[in-house]
């Protein structure tokens, strides 16, 4: 019986005895990040959910009007596309290398990365609005209620003319396509925009000393976070800049 | 130092080096996804080719940069998850597209 009581006290003991960087719901600080990550992968997969219905659909109509979907590609701009994707890979290095000073407690590194992963996400979404998405609107080539009048001839590529004249089923299909475009880039666009907010707040609480080689899940989950959203990117810019 | 880590991290801290190397790769891939816009292979090489790069890239992105090659299986799993729903989807998406219509190719006055 008493025994059994001095167990339990030992046990209650080694629980007095925890380390300050783990929370008590957690048998060691290993757990706790990987309880975090794995929270985190979670909702990435979530993520992967939303944006596959997206990519399946656009899979789903590409297939059935590929000639709206060459004639729309056409109206991107590739060198921009390729501009763009390698400022998005430049931001994803450098968030990168964010998590690895917060890692080995370089603070002042961490603001420095996650300053300059801002700045090149900032440039990212930048270009895209003034040399993408503007020069579209101004060009009648938004989707939207009377707004889409594609005027073939600033348009890129042979024979747009004769085709979007030959059938109005044809205008149609290159305002799918346009949809499409706007809704994924948007979207993509739109999560660039979350992720700017997110890590103002990180660089607020980094500066203030918040961050270090004990306590890094969220920069290291935000990292998980703009990665994806990089990957989510990296799919889109064939798939939108690239169709022959 | 690697038992430092060991201690304060509990888990595998990527040197800034392997980074910088898995970033030239993606450069490279990137380049190599535009340079084969110019070749056209045939519709199934052209987006065969394309996606095949974007995924090496999705992989190299996956590994290295959100740390899945240095973490525990059970994040293997929920990293996979996501992509095994994916395949599901576009599988039996497509597998009901692909059959609906007799092909009738849209280049041709058929």
């Amino acid at each position: 019986m008493s025994a059994s009581v001095e167990t339990l006290d030992a046990h209650a003991h080694d629980h007095h005895h925890h380390d300050p960087d783990v929370q008590h719901h957690f048998e060691s600080f290993e757990q706790q990040q990987e309880a975090s990550k794995l929270g985190m992968w979670l909702f990435l997969a979530q993520e992967v959910m939303f944006f596959g219905g997206l990519f399946a659909s656009y899979t789903v109509f590409r297939f059935l009007y590929p000639e709206a979907w060459s004639v729309g590609s056409h109206q991107t701009s590739i060198p921009i596309g390729a501009f763009n994707t390698s400022v998005l890979l430049l931001s994803s290095f450098s968030m990168a290398l964010g998590v690895y000073s917060v890692q080995v407690g370089n603070t002042r590194n961490l603001i420095r990365f996650l300053l300059l992963t801002l700045i090149l996400g900032a440039i990212f979404v930048g270009v895209k609005l003034q040399w993408e998405y503007l020069p579209k609107w101004e060009h009648g080539l938004v989707p939207g209620l009377n707004t889409f009048h594609p005027d073939p001839h600033p348009m890129h590529g042979h024979g747009v003319a004769e085709w979007l004249a030959a059938d109005p089923a044809n205008v149609a299909h290159l305002q799918l396509f346009f949809i499409f475009y706007f809704l994924m880039t948007g979207m993509h666009a739109l999560h660039m925009l979350i992720g700017f907010g997110i890590i103002l707040v990180l660089l607020v609480k980094a500066w203030r000393g918040t961050y270090g080689p004990r306590r890094f899940n969220t920069i290291e989950n935000f990292g998980l976070y703009w990665h994806f959203v990089d990957i989510v990117w990296v799919f889109l810019f064939p798939l939108f800049y690239l169709v022959h | 130092m690697s038992h430092k880590e060991e201690i304060t991290t509990g888990h595998h801290i990527v040197p800034p080096f392997t980074y910088f190397k898995v970033l030239i790769m993606l450069a490279l891939l990137m380049a190599l996804t535009v340079i084969a816009y110019y070749f056209n292979m045939g519709e199934v090489l052209n987006i065969g080719v394309a996606m095949a790069i974007a995924v090496a890239k999705m992989v190299l992105i996956l590994l290295f940069f959100m740390h899945v090659k240095y973490s525990t299986r059970l994040t293997w799993v929920f990293a996979g998850a996501g992509f095994f729903w994916l395949v599901l989807l576009f599988t039996l998406t497509l597998a009901d597209y692909v059959t609906r219509y007799t092909w009738i190719s849209p280049f041709t006055n058929n």
